[in-house]
């Protein structure tokens, strides 16, 4: 089943696009019953508006493959920032976001400067917590004078 | 038991959809664009952990209501929030510090409820400890900005905290979930570590601790003051005037 598990992780993230859900590490289980394909998802933020349009699109990506979608999300254990998968991390940097700290245990305070994805410098400042997405947090570099996003460790 | 466990799961859902409803309303008003955004994002979180629990709330209850049905389907005597989060916006200073009471009660409440013996809450607690979180680091630091800041700000903060003080003791718990405690679904009563972590913020903000002991309440059991029936109005509207729309 490696086969439908790719495909499942390829599915694209609505709100990050150059990120699949296999990257954000929110596919937790494919398992194929004869037709039925049960595919077990974390969501990652509980207001997320992207939940019922990541259902819709694993379906059509599980019934593009032949097999009949049941799709089912599971909030225990939490998903986490850690759960982002070396190649989302690079993928979030290439993108100008940069990716969240460790958490270690629990959420990780935003006081600490954050590098800055386009140069590199840590001389930068919290612009505010809350962005364009729930994932992320707004930034200003004071080194090459830039604003970006993080995503938010937690 | 299970009835108890109803009522405690509507209280919080509802604590949090009138007050997601509440920031809502800041949305386009706020006084900068990034405090729009951040209210609307904390409005956003609420609204999630609402869902949640009102789609448990119909696990609970078995009589097949989805989290629609308890949004939109209820009337004011049947909502059992804490009578602070259905309180008016006010100036942003009302809303701020109304934000720090409840935000270091929620805090602390997702913390406690880590360790329910009810799986779905504590599944849901782990989550919503994070998010809210951040939510009271912004409130938190807010309230310290206004109350150091100028004069006025200053005047505005310390007339809003002592708006908000008598709607908080209904946040840190309710008087008839005892068999809850005992049977391990609920944590340990919060309310010291409360009254210390918000006399931290107060003294950072160089704000007074209101002494006043009095405290309006009756939330929790459906006696609401009369800000909730307009609010209600409003959130409701759409889906009453077309029962069973989709769009």
């Amino acid at each position: 089943m490696t086969g439908l598990l790719d495909i499942v992780r390829s599915v694209d993230d609505p709100e990050l696009p150059h990120l699949t859900i296999g990257d954000l590490g929110m596919v937790r289980d494919v398992a194929v019953d004869g037709r039925i394909a049960r595919i077990r998802i974390t969501p990652t933020y509980t207001g997320c508006p992207a939940t019922e349009q990541i259902r819709a699109d694993v379906e059509a990506a599980v019934i593009h493959a032949g097999y009949e979608p049941v799709v089912e999300f599971e909030m225990a254990p939490p998903w986490s920032t850690d759960d982002i998968s070396p190649e989302g991390r690079a993928k979030l940097h290439a993108a100008g976001i940069a990716p969240p700290a460790p958490t270690g245990d629990g959420p990780v305070s935003l006081d600490l400067p954050m590098p800055c994805p386009q140069c590199g410098s840590r001389r930068t400042r919290l612009t505010s917590a809350f962005g364009a997405t729930a994932c992320k947090a707004l930034h200003v570099c004071d080194a090459c004078r830039q604003p970006f996003e993080s995503f938010k460790a937690i | 038991m299970a009835a108890d466990l109803l009522t405690h799961v509507l209280r919080q859902g509802d604590r949090a959809l009138v007050l997601s409803h509440r920031l809502a309303q800041w949305i386009t008003h706020a006084p900068t664009l990034e405090e729009d955004v951040a209210l609307a994002n904390i409005s956003l979180d609420l609204l999630g952990q609402a869902r949640h629990l009102f789609t448990y709330a119909g696990e609970l209850e078995g009589e097949g209501h989805d989290e629609d049905h308890f949004a939109y389907w209820r009337d004011a005597s049947e909502f059992r929030n804490p009578l602070l989060v259905e309180q008016p916006n006010g100036d942003f200073a009302v809303t701020i510090a109304r934000q720090v009471f409840h935000d270091q009660a929620a805090v602390l409440y997702w913390e406690s409820m880590t360790d329910s013996g009810d799986p779905t809450i504590a599944a849901l607690a782990a989550r919503a400890r994070n998010e809210t979180a951040f939510h009271l680091q912004h409130s938190a630091g807010w309230l310290i900005r206004l109350g150091d800041g100028t004069d006025e700000s200053r005047r505005r903060a310390q007339a809003a905290v002592d708006a908000m003080w008598p709607f908080t003791s209904e946040l840190l718990g309710a008087d008839d979930e005892g068999a809850l405690r005992a049977d391990g679904l609920i944590g340990e009563s919060i309310e010291s570590t409360w009254q210390v972590a918000v006399a931290d913020i107060l003294l950072g903000a160089g704000l007074e601790r209101p002494t006043s002991t009095e405290q309006c309440t009756g939330g929790l059991h459906g006696a609401h003051s009369e800000h909730l029936e307009p609010l209600l109005h409003e959130m409701q509207g759409l889906a009453r005037a077309h029962p069973g729309a989709t769009w």
